[in-house]
C-alpha cells in the first residue's frame, strides 16, 4: 500500500462531487483527502484525490471512476509530481508573539491575522511540511485549524488528457465540450 | 416550433419509438400526462409505481427496447427505487421519469419532494434534474442514449412541474448509437492461443451475452471447438438448454456437473458475466490453478471479482468472432470422459419432489414462443434448474437484485413488448403477495399472461436457508394464514384452477396457453422441498450441502 494521488476531470455539473465521492464510499474506498476546483475551461472542474492502495485496487478505483459519465480523464499520477497543500492555524499568541512570528518564518507561514491574543498563520507544502508546523505551533496553544486537500499537478510539460466527451451534454449548446 | 415542456418529453418519446410506457400519475407529473392524453404513446396504469418499474424492465428484457417508467415526485418517485435497482444490477435499459416539485419549491421540503437524483444515484447509470426548460429535450435524448449503449442500465430524469409547463421551441433530433469499442487484438491473440492449449476448456455464458445479442457468436465458438458450456442465471437461453454441449446451470444452486465442470477446468472463458458472488462462491479459490479469459462490455468488471489472466473489453460479438476465426478444435475426448462421470443436469436434485412440476413443463414449452418470467426464491431456482430455456430473452427473471415481487409485474411488461408471445409468470405465495395486485393491470388491459403461483405456505427459501444455516431454527417463513390464489384471481376477473400434480400442471399451462386472456395456477407443493444442488455458504463451487439428516 503506497500513497497514491488521483486526479480527475470532471464535468463542472450540480451533484457530480456527490457522484465520485459516493462511488467512493460504497464500494469502500477510503479517501485520505480531496481538493476540488474549477480550470481554465469553466465547463470541466479538477479534484485531486489521494488515498492509500495496493495496484489492484487504484487500477479499480480509476475504472470505477471511468464509468461515471461526468468523469471526462482519471490520472494515476507519478509520486514525484509537484504537490502542495494548505493549513491555516490560529494559534493562542500571549506573550510568545515574536518567538511564533520568528518560528513562522522558518516554515515560511505568512501571518495573515493578528489581534492581541492570537495568529492566524497560512503555511504550503508537502504533508511533512505541515504536520511539522502544526507539532511546533501546539505546545502554544492552537485555538483552531483547517487544512485544505492535497493539489497536484504531473511535472513537464504533459497535460491530462480531456477528449471530447461521447455524449451531447444539453450544457454544451455547440455541442463541443474539449478543455 | 414552440410547445409545452411537457409536449417536447412527448414527442422525444416517439422520436426514439417508444410506443408504451408503465406509470402512476400524481400532481407534479400531471403536465405531462396531460401531453400523453392524445399521443400515440400508449400509457399503461399499474397498480403500483414498483409494478410500473418492473414492468418497463420486463419490457426490455423480452427484448422490447427501451423500458420506460412514469411516476410522480416524493412517494411515486421512491416506489420506483427497488425496481430501479433491479434494472441497475441487471443491466437493463430503462428511462424513469418522475414528476419534481417546481424548481422555485425545490429544496424547501415542499410537499410530495423527495431528492431522487440523490437518492436514485447509486442505482441508476445516470441520472438528471432537468432545471432549465432549454436543456429538456437534449437531456431526454441524452437520457436514452446512455440508457442503452454500453452497458446498458436505467437512467432517471427527474423534471419539475414548472419546466414541463414552459413554452419551449422544440427542434426533432435524434442521437446517434455510439460505436462500441474494439476489443484489444494482442488480448484476443493471446486468448486464442490459451484457448488452443487448454484440454479442459469451459465456456461460461452470463447475461451480457443477451445485452449485447451475441447468443449466435457464443454458439458458433463452442460448437466449433465443441467446448463445453455453463451459464449463469442471468445468462440462460443464450445457449439452448437442448445443446449437447451445455452441462446446466453455474452457481450456488447451479447443477453438480456445470459446478464440477468449472472448478476442474484449466480455462474459464467467461463472456459477458461478472462473477457475481452466486456465481462463484467463495471467489479467491474459483480462479485457482485455471485460466481465466474475461470478456465483458464493461472494463470495470475485468478483475474485479475475479482476477482474469486475460481481460478483453469492447465489442462482444467481434471478440467471438476473433476467437472463432483463430482457434483450433482440439481433441477434448479424455475432458468429456471426465464431465460424463458427474451426474447430469437431470439427474442431480437429490430425488425432491418439486422439480416434477417444472419437468412436466418442458414438452409443453419446448420449440414454443413462450417466455417464462419468474419471481425470486425455491421456485426461481427449480425453473432455472429445470425448464429447458432455448433462446435469448425467453428467460427473464431477477438476478442481481433479487427482488421478490419482481416477477408478475415484469411479465405484464414482457407481454406488452411480445403481444404474439406467451408469458408464463411462475412465483412463490410469498412474492406474489408482494406485487400480485397487478393481476388489476394484467385483467384490465386484457394481456394474455399466465400465472403460476406455487403456494407452499411459506417462504422457502428462508426455510431453506434456516435449516442449512441455522440449524433448523425455523422463524418468519411460514406464511399461516392460508390464501386462496384462484379467489384472489376471481376478485381481479381472472379465471384460474388448483393442480396439485406435475401432469396436472401441465395440463393446465396447456390449456391456458390456448385462452386469450390472464389464467392463474395455484399450485400445492411441500414446504418441505429442498433447492438441490445447494454449494455449502462460503465454501467453494462444487462443495454441495448434503441433505441426508432432513
Amino acid at each position: 500500500m503506497e500513497l497514491q494521488i488521483i486526479s480527475i476531470v470532471v464535468r463542472n455539473q450540480p451533484g457530480v462531487l456527490m457522484r465520485v465521492a459516493g462511488m467512493f464510499s460504497r464500494r469502500g474506498f477510503n479517501i485520505d483527502s480531496l481538493a476540488v476546483g474549477t480550470t481554465q475551461n469553466l465547463a470541466f472542474s479538477r479534484m485531486t484525490v489521494t488515498m492509500q492502495a495496493d495496484e489492484g485496487t487504484i487500477k479499480q478505483v480509476c475504472k470505477q471512476l471511468g464509468k461515471l459519465v461526468e468523469v471526462e480523464a482519471v490520472k494515476v499520477l507519478p509520486p514525484r509530481s509537484a504537490t502542495r497543500s494548505m493549513v491555516m492555524v490560529k494559534v493562542h499568541a500571549g506573550d510568545n508573539r515574536l518567538e511564533l512570528l520568528r518560528l513562522g518564518d522558518v516554515f515560511r507561514a505568512h501571518a495573515v491575522d493578528v489581534t492581541g491574543d492570537s495568529l492566524i498563520f497560512v503555511v504550503t507544502g508537502d504533508a511533512g511540511k505541515l504536520k511539522a508546523f502544526v507539532d511546533v505551533m501546539k505546545p502554544y496553544g492552537i485555538l483552531e485549524m483547517v487544512q485544505t486537500g492535497l493539489v497536484a499537478l504531473e511535472r513537464g510539460n504533459t497535460a491530462l488528457d480531456v477528449k471530447k466527451s461521447r455524449y451531447a451534454w444539453p450544457e454544451d449548446s455547440a455541442g463541443t465540450s474539449a478543455i | 416550433m414552440q410547445m409545452t415542456g411537457a409536449e417536447v418529453m412527448v414527442k422525444c418519446l416517439i422520436e426514439q419509438k417508444v410506443t408504451t410506457v408503465f406509470g402512476y400519475p400524481g400532481g407534479a407529473i400531471l403536465p405531462f400526462y396531460d401531453a400523453l392524453r392524445e399521443a400515440t404513446v400508449r400509457h399503461v396504469l399499474t397498480a403500483h409505481e414498483q409494478g410500473a418499474a418492473h414492468a418497463a424492465d420486463g419490457y426490455a428484457r423480452a427484448g422490447g427496447g427501451v423500458g420506460v417508467c412514469v411516476a410522480t415526485s416524493g412517494p411515486g418517485a421512491t416506489n420506483l427505487v427497488t425496481g430501479l435497482a433491479n434494472a441497475f444490477l441487471d443491466s437493463v435499459p430503462v428511462v424513469a421519469i418522475t414528476g419534481q416539485v417546481a424548481t422555485g419549491m425545490v429544496g424547501r421540503d415542499s410537499f410530495q419532494e423527495v431528492d431522487i437524483t440523490g437518492i436514485t444515484m447509486p442505482i441508476t447509470k445516470h441520472n438528471f434534474l432537468v432545471k432549465k426548460p432549454e436543456h429538456l429535450a437534449r437531456v431526454m435524448r441524452l437520457a436514452f442514449q446512455l440508457a442503452k449503449t454500453g452497458r446498458p442500465g436505467p437512467v432517471l430524469v427527474d423534471v419539475p412541474r414548472d419546466v414541463q409547463t414552459a413554452a419551449i421551441d422544440y427542434v426533432p433530433d435524434k442521437l446517434a448509437d455510439l460505436e462500441k469499442e474494439l476489443p484489444d487484438k494482442e488480448r484476443v491473440a493471446a486468448a486464442v492461443k490459451a484457448i488452443n492449449s487448454s484440454r479442459r476448456p469451459v465456456m461460461l455464458v452470463g447475461g451480457g451475452v443477451i445485452s449485447a445479442d451475441a447468443e449466435y457468436d457464443a454458439m458458433h465458438l463452442c460448437e466449433k471447438l465443441r467446448i463445453p458450456v455453463v451459464s449463469t442465471l442471468m445468462g440462460l437461453g443464450a445457449i439452448s438448454a437442448y445443446r449437447s454441449l451445455f452441462l446446466g446451470m453455474t452457481g450456488l444452486h447451479g447443477h453438480e456437473r456445470a459446478n464440477n465442470a468449472v472448478k476442474e477446468a484449466d480455462l474459464i472463458l467467461a463472456v459477458g458475466s461478472r462473477f457475481n458472488d452466486r456465481v462463484t462462491g467463495e471467489h479467491r479459490s474459483y480462479s485457482t490453478n485455471k485460466t481465466v479469459i474475461h470478456l465483458d462490455i464493461d472494463p470495470a468488471e475485468l478483475d474485479k471479482n475475479v482476477y482474469s489472466n486475460i481481460g478483453i473489453s469492447g465489442n462482444m460479438n467481434m471478440t467471438l468472432q476473433m476467437l472463432e476465426k483463430g482457434s483450433i478444435k482440439q481433441n477434448l475426448d479424455e475432458w468429456w470422459k471426465l464431465i460424463g462421470s458427474w451426474p447430469s443436469m437431470d439427474e442431480d436434485f437429490g430425488g425432491e419432489a418439486a422439480p416434477a412440476f417444472f419437468r412436466a413443463l418442458n414438452p409443453v414449452i419446448k420449440d414454443k414462443d413462450y417466455i417464462i418470467v419468474t419471481d425470486v426464491g425455491q421456485h426461481q431456482m427449480w425453473a432455472a434448474q429445470h425448464l429447458k430455456i432455448q433462446f435469448a430473452h425467453q428467460w427473464i427473471s431477477s438476478g442481481g437484485l433479487g427482488s421478490m415481487g419482481f416477477g408478475l409485474p415484469a411479465a405484464m411488461g414482457a407481454q406488452m413488448a411480445r403481444p404474439k408471445s406467451r408469458i408464463i409468470s411462475i412465483s412463490g405465495d410469498g412474492g406474489f403477495k408482494m406485487t400480485g395486485s397487478e393481476l388489476f393491470t394484467i385483467a384490465s388491459n386484457n394481456l394474455p399472461v399466465t400465472a403460476i403461483v406455487f403456494n407452499n405456505k411459506g417462504l422457502g427459501m428462508i426455510r431453506q436457508l434456516q435449516t442449512v444455516q441455522f440449524d433448523r431454527r425455523f422463524t418468519a417463513c411460514e406464511l399461516s394464514g392460508y390464501v386462496d390464489f384462484v379467489k384472489y384471481g376471481e376478485a381481479f376477473g381472472v379465471n384460474g384452477e388448483h393442480v396439485d400434480t406435475p401432469e396436472g400442471l401441465a395440463a393446465a399451462v396447456e390449456k391456458a396457453m390456448e385462452l386469450n386472456a390472464p389464467y392463474i395456477i395455484e399450485v400445492a407443493c411441500d414446504p418441505k422441498n429442498m433447492v438441490q444442488p445447494m454449494v455449502a455458504p462460503g465454501l467453494g463451487i462444487s462443495d454441495f450441502v448434503k441433505f441426508n439428516d432432513r
